[in-house]
């Protein structure tokens, strides 16, 4: 292959890895952003690619091409009441927030395998047979070079998330409600003191970004893996919230870093293919994105400070 | 009410309720909790082979827990276990199936090795944490991924292209013909004893050390403890190596005792994560982390003969272990309850 063929097969590869990494990245900025560590994103993703992929099966036959997209919209109410837990412990009941998240990841996994033996007497789902659709953006794809690149053969939910990045930026940096979000992550008793309730935004937030987690599992699921086993989600989560963190905390930075590490992972699937990367061992490429968030954080990278707030329960009237 | 006993309180209902909320999904899944329950129950003490196999589970969890509580002391959060155990685990294989010693060398030198690799894996999240104050959670969790894949890779070179490392040497195995056919040839072996031996070994380095106070002082508070003359950046490091090594033993349990290998593997043995679930439970105390390990280690055993006897899945058992976490955290709300009952009690 050469160098065009292979930027046209590794490209659409990385987009395709990255869509799920960008949801459930940008629902952890909602998350940190209002003060709430959420290390249970990975169970989150596991919550909603099992009611994805649960759902498709289920209702195939009713909604036709439609399901898929509904089964996104199933997994995002599954996992947003899944992150209720979470928001309940670490919020209300004041629960260390990486112990509750530690709690969610192993829920998430166990509740999912439960149901999955459960209904189909045996370690994995079913496979899909709607799947999600690739198709070509009319007079886009026509553009030569980028058009091959980018814009052909395309998921429709890679452009849905990138939509979301866009759409969450908006809402965090240029709405009332985005100032509050992260005012409460940064300083909750001065937006307590103007009048904000800390615990109301801190819940939506949690609840946000298990919506976006549980959509993100979804895509993953119905994308790449057409069924629901016990490895389908393995490190996703993790590697989204180390989008979020190498992304510094910020929706675009989060979509930015999840593509790289989308690129990171097609790259180590198809590196035996390329010639002059057959030789590179495809453990370094998979070790890439882990190795490069610790760098981001130990500040060789551009530093990447949390918010303020962070882990810490509001508890009205402590200093 | 004191607050030794509401804490011990907090810990029982916090059981008990995981147990309930497992029944209770049992039921809503249409399975009999009874009949899970006592299923569990023989899967753990039905024989003296399923006591020994228990013991065996217990060992690893010992260690894993002996490995969060550790840090926790000096106020660290270590969720990298899972990656220590792991190449502690690759270490003993290895060191295990490529030498040849006399027994009495090469077990020691086995386990040093297992400790020494989760030690040093330890060391990286504890350098950055004490000179450039990067929170240790994310990075002991990217340390777990790096881990994971570069154990992969390691198994796959030294087997020449296999997915797992050869069988050990006969010198360096944890097994005991005498613990086995005392239980009815169950693959027990002497890391219990390692691991009981670790325990004193925590108990001793915390409490009747100066090192250990000074690693407590600092968990308790860093800035006094600054002003009172300790280095800090020291004390947190030799945390994260301290707490490295145990996990690292919990990996050399696996290798040198239950499996004789090491076989390269899709996701995490789970071992490391249980481990918090056991500190946390044990209130982060050398003799608590026995009753957790205890506790978790029969339930994940136990859980085998669910399957078989009542037909109902394993994972309820995960799902019951995920339960006391969430409830154990939220100990706050049981406390106030707790607190609520003994003011009535006190008003009567």
């Amino acid at each position: 292959m050469n160098i065009l063929d292979i930027m046209y097969f590794i490209v659409p590869m990385s987009i395709a890895y990255a869509a799920p990494l960008i949801l459930t990245a940008i629902g952890g900025v909602f998350s940190e952003r209002s003060g709430v560590i959420n290390i249970g994103l990975e169970g989150l993703m596991v919550m909603g690619a099992f009611i994805g992929i649960l759902f498709n099966l289920s209702f195939a036959n009713t909604f036709g091409v439609y399901t898929p997209w509904l089964a996104l919209l199933a997994a995002m109410i599954a996992s947003a009441l899944f992150s209720v837990l979470h928001a309940v412990a670490s919020i209300t009941f004041r629960a260390d927030q990486v112990v509750s998240g530690v709690a969610i990841n192993m829920l998430g996994i166990a509740v999912a395998l439960f149901s999955v033996k459960m209904i189909f007497d045996k370690g994995q789902t079913d496979f899909i047979q709607q799947k999600f659709p690739r198709f070509d953006l009319p007079f886009l794809s026509e553009i030569p070079f980028i058009g091959p690149m980018l814009f052909k053969l395309v998921y429709g939910t890679s452009i849905l998330a990138i939509v979301i990045a866009v759409v969450a930026w908006f809402v965090i940096y240029k709405t009332p409600f985005g100032l509050r979000l992260r005012s409460v992550g940064e300083h909750p008793m001065a937006a307590d003191t103007m009048g904000i309730n800390v615990m109301k935004i801190r819940y939506i937030a949690v609840i946000i970004s298990g919506g976006l987690a549980g959509i993100g599992g979804a895509i993953y699921s119905q994308t790449m893996t057409n069924d629901f086993g016990h490895a389908t989600i393995n490190g996703q989560g993790f590697m989204a919230l180390a989008a979020m963190i190498f992304g510094k905390w910020h929706p675009i930075g989060a979509m930015g870093a999840a593509l790289f590490f989308g690129f990171a992972q097609a790259l180590a699937i198809s590196a035996s293919e390329i010639k002059f990367m057959a030789d590179v061992p495809s453990v370094y490429l998979h070790i890439l994105p882990y190795v490069l968030t610790i760098l981001a954080l130990a500040g060789f990278i551009g530093r990447a400070n949390a918010p303020k707030a962070i882990g810490d329960p509001y508890i009205k009237g402590n200093r | 009410m004191s607050n030794r006993l509401i804490n011990v309180l907090v810990t029982v209902i916090s059981i008990i309720l995981g147990l309930l909320v497992g029944a209770i999904v049992m039921v809503f899944s249409g399975y009999n909790p009874a009949e899970g329950y006592l299923a569990l129950w023989n899967g753990i003490f039905g024989d003296s082979y399923a006591i020994g196999e228990t013991i065996r589970q217990i060992s690893p969890y010992i260690l894993a827990g002996l490995a969060v509580a550790f840090a926790f002391r000096t106020g660290l959060f270590n969720i990298g276990v899972e990656g220590q155990l792991m190449v502690g685990w690759f270490a003993a294989a290895y060191v295990g199936m490529a030498f040849e010693l006399p027994k009495y060398i090469h077990i020691p030198f086995a386990l040093i090795a297992a400790a020494l690799a989760g030690a040093i894996w330890g060391l990286i999240p504890g350098i950055l944490k004490a000179k450039l104050r990067v929170h240790e959670v994310i990075v002991t969790i990217m340390m777990n991924y790096v881990a994971l894949h570069v154990v992969n890779a390691l198994i796959k070179t030294i087997s020449g292209g296999s997915y797992k490392t050869d069988h050990i040497k006969e010198t360096a195995s944890l097994r005991s013909e005498f613990l086995s056919n005392l239980t009815d040839h169950s693959t027990l072996h002497y890391g219990i004893l390692i691991a009981l031996g670790m325990v004193i070994v925590m108990w001793f380095i915390l409490e009747k050390t100066k090192t250990g106070f000074e690693l407590k002082s600092v968990g308790f508070n860093d800035n006094a403890s600054q002003y009172a003359g300790m280095n800090v950046s020291k004390n947190i490091i030799l945390s994260m190596v301290i707490s490295g090594a145990f996990a690292g033993l919990g990996g050399a349990m696996e290798a040198l005792g239950t499996f004789g290998n090491m076989s390269a593997r899709g996701g995490f043995t789970g071992i490391g994560f249980d481990g918090i679930a056991v500190a946390l439970l044990g209130a982060n105390t050398p003799l608590g982390v026995i009753f957790g390990a205890s506790l978790f280690g029969s339930l994940k055993y136990g859980a085998n003969n669910m399957p078989n006897e009542a037909n109902i899945p394993v994972e309820i058992v995960s799902i019951v272990i995920a339960l006391i976490i969430f409830f154990v955290a939220s100990g706050y709300i049981i406390r106030v309850g707790l607190k609520r009952l003994d003011k009535k009690k006190g008003a009567k």
